[in-house]
């Protein structure tokens, strides 16, 4: 197969940024499309140019790493997937194809298609966990949960971290991620007593760090490569309205 | 040099050695803690968890990672689960059945003392991380749920659908981040160690590369935990995450540390096959497939040659004529036999000309009894995501069609040599999780790399490494300014301009793909002496290839991934020149190193445990040198040595 590739350039984080089209050919139809990439950077390597920098490392959809907007969608064209399990088999022949970093207030750009996450981390170390020292923990199946109430939290703790969810939505809202973590967490017992305090200090650290506000479009569910449902928007509401309440 | 492998196995009965370790080990108060500092290198199961808990225990901890998060580390991908002695389901399971397991599984190659203590900790850890909020899988009365792996008979592994290692380190990073919001720990994500820094014979720091800025920084200690991984990508084509390296390993080897028997790598039975010369990774299938799975190739080659010419399908070949060769050759285990035995089993169908795809080095792993004897949803819900991963990259469904699967490289058991402690031959440095080689032996068994992972990073570094620092505490922090960082920052500048000034016109990823043949066809399944000789001459001509034609493209001041991996790579030659040294050492086969001298008439591996019964251990001995190997003898005082038998 071949494309047409048109590829966000930036050479840091202060210089201005601007697409550039490139040409490659004799792609397999299973290659996925970071090879797509590889290929493409070994080609830019032998004609003594610039490679095109990406964040990626697993290419097994676990990591979270790969971050890209192609054709205006975050990790691709192909649903609940990240852009190392997206295959050219997807695209047409020939087709051009539009690839740009997540774009968003709290993600700034390093280089290239790459971008600062550390905000996520910021957010989680707000209170993402639940306090147990290490060693002090009862026999586990002293704690029941009943088997529903497990999948359910393994639903939201399903999330990568990837921050599709941030770059898709319109105002650069980190909702979906924050709920996923205080909904898994406040689902099962054990994370009950933080429950509260949990949402309230990641919600806060959220807003400060320049993320937007939810208005409930529902795009982060859509495009979030884990499938994790707003439901868990819900659920953080309740938890972040107690501790309203409480003060 | 050899009285450096001192392993420091406590005496007394086996059960008891570890209690005894901890009650002789010194402790450091909590005033004098707060003066320590302790550098963790890595981020996945061993070092999230380490950091987390030395933190927690009131030491200065500094983590670096080199992605952009803690969480993203690669035990992040460990898909079916984590053992431990548990014994919830009444299965007679017991510490010493793990213990034993292990070390079978290991082919006898691993230490007794700490395998057991593995053993024992395993327990803690599956109550650590339920506390900590990880969505194991539950059983309807809200218990917790077991399955079984490869080369046990007993059901211990928990897991949390097949995403059990990313459950895990997201548990232990929420553990690092607690300390990260507690002020314990400084966390330096996009940070690669590039050497590490010895004072007067011990371990003080390292300097790293800011992977954004490109400046070279130095970070002192009173101590440094390796926790990097293994060296698994040395073959280019692996399981591994694109950026897992053994860099780390690596520098702290040519610093003094000893290196143990590199050539024991494992090469996983389930992954998806090689498709074309443009792919640079391959995915793992996990082993928990083969719980219910059924493993096959056809008994006739002229369906072989029809399914290669897609003119039938693999259910359409009736039941008589499917050879389903794990069960044939080990009843007493089938499906569920050890990874190096079942990439073994595959080889030799596949070599014999039964390989069911077109490069013909395919397998199929059959679910379609599964799914007619527990019903679709049960199926999904153990398989589901693993389905949809297969069905995503292959476009075929597991539901109609078997899977196809083929050997990879996945786990590398070898690492750096580590005493009982973990410490390293080098005073203050420690290396634990995969990048030491203490546990696992020759094999590994399913679902013990978690184990060992957290094992060392929650309950056994963070005690041992008070009996070295309870004599640290008065000693002032290290000083960044003094000569040997200094040295060690000059050495770093010299390999980046060396890189940087090449200016050829072969890619990184080129020459590493051509290392990876190298190793793949000599270092790979099967071994012998004449192709080792051969991959170490291979490898040393690749090397001045890699230095006259390599082009580095960029600078050194900006976020720059093809210096990061010609790095790499450099080290890569070294790991890869050093398992083929180790394999040729090694007469024998054991685990998963398969040398073709030393088999039985019907082609199972030949243990020698008269010759072979020790961990070899290698010193660096300076630039274009030969290493020189030690031997620590192993001694089985309490399990009688045997040869493994899978078939009854």
């Amino acid at each position: 197969m071949e494309f047409n590739l048109k590829i966000w350039r930036q050479k840091n984080a202060k210089a201005k940024g601007h697409f550039e089209t490139y040409h490659i050919a004799g792609i397999e139809s299973d290659a996925s499309f970071l090879e797509m990439l590889d290929i493409l950077n070994e080609q830019l390597i032998r004609d003594g140019k610039d490679p095109v920098s990406f964040d990626h490392d697993c290419r097994e959809g676990i990591c979270g790493a790969c971050s890209l907007y192609i054709d205006g969608r975050a990790h691709g064209p192909d649903d609940h997937v990240t852009t190392c399990q997206l295959f050219m088999r997807h695209f047409k022949d020939g087709a051009t194809i539009t690839v740009e970093p997540f774009r968003s207030a709290a993600f700034p750009v390093i280089k290239d298609l790459v971008v600062e996450r550390r905000a996520f981390d910021k957010i989680l170390q707000a209170g993402g966990f639940i306090s147990v020292r290490t060693g002090s923990a009862q026999d586990a199946n002293n704690i029941l949960i009943p088997h529903d109430t497990a999948e359910m939290s393994m639903d939201a703790s399903a999330c990568i971290g990837c921050g599709a969810c941030v770059a898709t939505c319109k105002n650069g809202s980190a909702m979906l991620f924050v709920a996923a973590r205080v909904s898994a967490l406040a689902l099962l017992p054990q994370g009950r007593p933080e429950a509260s305090r949990r949402a309230k200090a990641m919600v806060a650290k959220m807003d400060e760090l320049g993320f937007g506000n939810c208005t409930n479009t529902r795009a982060c569910e859509m495009e979030c490569p884990k499938g994790i449902s707003v439901s868990h928007i819900a659920r953080l509401n309740r938890e972040f309205l107690k501790a309203k309440f409480r003060g | 040099m050899a009285d450096k492998l001192i392993s420091k196995i406590p005496d007394g009965p086996l059960a008891e050695k570890w209690t005894r370790r901890k009650s002789e080990i010194h402790l450091v108060s909590p005033n004098n803690k707060r003066k320590l500092e302790i550098i963790v290198v890595g981020t996945g199961l061993g070092g999230a968890s380490a950091a987390a808990t030395l933190g927690e225990l009131g030491y200065n901890v500094k983590v670096f990672c080199i992605s952009d998060s803690p969480r993203r580390a690669h035990s992040i991908a460990a898909q079916g689960g984590i053992n431990a002695a548990k014994n919830y389901q009444n299965d007679n399971d017991s510490v010493y059945r793990l213990f034993y397991d292990t070390i079978k599984g290991g082919d006898y190659r691993a230490r007794e003392a700490n395998v057991y203590r593995l053993a024992e900790v395993s327990a803690s850890i599956i109550d650590q991380c339920v506390a900590q909020g990880i969505p194991f899988a539950r059983e309807y009365g809200g218990y917790l749920a077991n399955r079984s792996f490869g080369g046990v008979q007993v059901s211990r592994t928990f897991y949390a659908r097949g995403q059990t290692g990313q459950q895990l380190l997201l548990g232990a990073y929420a553990a690092l981040n607690r300390q990260v919001a507690a002020g314990t720990v400084q966390s330096f994500p996009r940070h690669e160690m590039l050497d590490l820094v010895v004072i007067n014979g011990e371990a003080k720091g390292i300097i790293a590369r800011n992977l954004v800025t490109g400046q070279l920084e130095r970070f002192g200690a009173h101590a440094v935990i390796i926790a990097t991984g293994g060296y698994g990508n040395t073959y280019f084509l692996s399981t591994n995450a694109m950026n897992s390296n053994g860099s780390a390993a690596m520098q702290c080897y040519r610093r003094g540390a000893f290196f143990a028997n590199p050539c024991f790598a494992q090469i996983h039975p389930t992954c998806i096959p090689v498709h074309g010369d443009q792919q640079c990774k391959l995915t793992l299938m996990s082993e928990s497939l083969r719980n219910d799975g059924r493993i096959w190739v056809p008994k006739k080659l002229e369906d072989v040659e029809k399914l290669r010419r897609h003119e039938i399908t693999p259910s359409q070949i009736p039941e008589e004529d499917r050879d389903y060769y794990l069960e044939r050759r080990y009843p007493a285990f089938g499906n569920l036999v050890p990874r190096d035995v079942a990439s073994r089993a595959a080889k030799e169908r596949c070599d014999a000309g039964f390989g069911v795809n077109e490069t013909g080095k395919a397998v199929f792993l059959d679910f379609s009894d599964a799914i007619e004897r527990l019903g679709h949803q049960r199926v999904a819900e153990r398989y589901g995501n693993l389905f949809d991963m297969y069905e995503k990259i292959t476009a075929s469904s597991p539901w109609k069609e078997p899977m196809m699967i083929y050997p990879a490289i996945h786990y590398t058991m070898g690492g750096i040599w580590v005493d009982y402690d973990l410490q390293t031959t080098i005073p203050g440095l420690y290396a634990i999780g995969e990048a030491n080689f203490s546990d696992h032996g020759g094999n590994r068994l399913g679902a013990s790399a978690l184990m060992q992972g957290l094992a060392d990073g929650y309950f056994v570094v963070p005690v041992t490494i008070g009996d070295y620092l309870s004599k640290k505490f008065a000693e002032p922090k290290t000083d960044i300014s003094a000569p040997e960082f200094a040295a060690a920052e000059r050495a770093v500048q010299a390999r980046i301009d060396r890189l940087l000034g090449i200016g050829g016109t072969e890619t990184v990823d080129s020459i590493h793909k051509e290392l990876g043949h190298i190793m793949w066809n000599y270092v790979g399944m099967a071994r012998d002496a004449d192709g080792l000789k051969k991959a170490i001459s291979e490898i040393k001509a690749l090397r001045e290839k890699f230095y006259a034609s390599v082009r580095v493209p960029g600078t050194q001041f900006e976020f720059n991934q093809e210096l990061e991996k010609a790095l790499r790579l450099e080290d890569f030659f070294d790991i890869g020149e050093l398992m083929a040294r180790d394999a040729l050492e090694r007469g024998e086969s054991c685990g998963g190193h398969f040398r073709v001298e030393s088999q039985t008439e019907d082609g199972e591996a030949k243990r020698d445990d008269e010759h072979y019964m020790y961990v070899s251990a290698w010193e660096y001995k300076g630039e274009g040198k030969e290493p020189e190997m030690h031997k620590e003898p192993l001694k089985y005082e309490f399990i009688k040595v045997a040869t493994r038998n899978y078939k009854d």
